[in-house]
């Protein structure tokens, strides 16, 4: 055995909603005796679940690319903006830092969870034991930083409430923003069904 | 930083199970060590946070959970931004804003910002003051259990600190064409960022072993 055990070699479980430490009885479905929750030895579906949503979520990334978000009519002027276009539009007529900010939190941390999750995916099923720890790492930040993308839904939501004069000047949401917000909602479903003991369940070669 | 023994197969035996601690990011188990102040316990095996200390015990946890309603009011009472144009005012609420969206279209943008700006914080901050109300007394809440779940569920969900940032890139953006000024609510989103900051280092599971069952029924 080695330095550290792990739950399953010494016939515990931990509970996944309170963190109680649980004996394994090996019973069919066993639940926590301190909040009734169902325990899981790992989190059921895990790989299924976390490709399916992570699929899901990229379905409608593309839709949320190249359609446009947001309408900005002004005399008659009208403006169709796609994510991307709204970045450039902040970089050049507003202020970069924050073209930067919004170009982090919609487009490279979205790409970034998708190949992170795909990655974590497919190292998992294939039981390798490269560099563990590293992306244990990654796990945890796409997990902490993933619903930062929802903030270009939130512009264009205060943009529209915002800016109402009739014909005169006019912003409005389109499709786009609809598929963006379903896309980061799939994704940060997406690494919550992901399992990241898996990471660690493949038999160790030299530690 | 220091880290926690692990257990080995005997004390895993013995020990009770309150004694053990699981990592949740690699199923690691470790023996539970009393923390001093500022102290933050590290998985070994996958460097993943086990246990902060807590320094905030639950009266001022309590106390703040109604600061973050008194604050949560305010943000929601006032108008963020107002916006004028040719002596005309536009002022922006977060209702406001959520049937804006209904009304243009974008339902699921409007349940979105409902839910993540309104609902589940306001459920979170109700059900986490009941809890307290009760858990500074040393007495578990009525529905205690099922309540532990919600907080557990909702948790990240709350999305208020994006907004934060959102009402700042709003303003930029909307100065480049009109005269936009941040208003009482905007300052108010402000203040409650820094408490959600604030509440972040806070584990809420403590509350299973702070607050014991009652054996009497």
């Amino acid at each position: 055995m080695s330095a550290l055990p792990r739950a399953h070699e010494l016939g515990l479980i931990g509970c996944h909603l309170c963190g109680q430490v649980c004996r394994d009885n090996h019973a069919d479905d066993p639940a926590c005796p301190r909040c009734g929750s169902a325990l899981h030895r790992r989190k059921p579906n895990s790989c299924a679940r976390t490709w399916a949503l992570l699929i899901a979520a990229f379905l409608f990334y593309i839709p949320a690319n190249v359609l446009p978000i947001m309408r900005t009519a002004s005399l008659g002027d009208v403006d169709d903006n796609t994510i991307l276009s709204g970045v450039v539009e902040l970089w050049v007529k507003g202020s970069p830092d924050l073209a930067v900010i919004v170009f982090t939190a919609s487009i490279m941390v979205p790409m970034m969870k998708f190949l992170v999750i795909s990655m974590l995916l497919l190292s998992a099923q294939r039981g390798s034991n490269w560099a563990r720890r590293q992306r244990a790492m990654l796990y945890r930040l796409v997990e902490f930083i993933g619903y930062w993308s929802m903030l270009d839904v939130f512009v264009v939501a205060l943009l529209t409430a915002l800016v109402q004069f009739g014909f005169f000047s006019e912003v409005a949401p389109l499709p786009g923003v609809v598929y963006f917000g379903l896309t980061v909602i799939l994704t940060i479903l997406a690494s919550q069904s992901f399992d990241p003991r898996l990471i660690w369940d493949c038999p160790d070669e030299d530690d | 930083m220091s880290t926690t023994p692990p257990t080995s197969m005997e004390q895993a035996q013995q020990a009770p199970m309150s004694d053990l601690l699981i990592c949740e990011h690699c199923d690691t188990v470790y023996r539970r060590r009393p923390l001093a102040r500022g102290d933050v316990a590290r998985c070994a095996r996958c460097n993943a946070v086990l246990e902060r200390h807590q320094r905030i015990g639950m009266n001022t946890m309590y106390a703040l959970v109604i600061t973050v309603m008194v604050v949560f009011v305010q943000a929601n009472v006032w108008p963020i931004i107002t916006l004028g144009l040719n002596g005309e005012q536009i002022h922006a609420t977060l209702w406001g804003i959520i049937i804006m969206m209904w009304k243009e279209q974008s339902q699921v943008v409007a349940v979105l910002a409902a839910c993540t700006l309104f609902f589940f914080p306001l459920c979170k901050m109700l059900v986490l003051g009941w809890l307290l109300r009760f858990g500074r007394k040393g007495r578990r809440a009525p529905g205690f259990v099922p309540l532990m779940a919600v907080l557990h569920y909702i948790g990240p969900w709350t999305m208020s600190e994006v907004f934060v940032l959102g009402i700042l890139v709003s303003i930029v953006k909307a100065q480049l064409y009109f005269d936009v000024t941040p208003n009482i609510g905007a300052f108010a989103y402000a203040a409650l960022a820094v408490l959600i900051t604030v509440f972040s280092g806070i584990d809420l599971r403590q509350l299973w072993d702070k607050i014991p069952p009652e054996r009497s029924s």
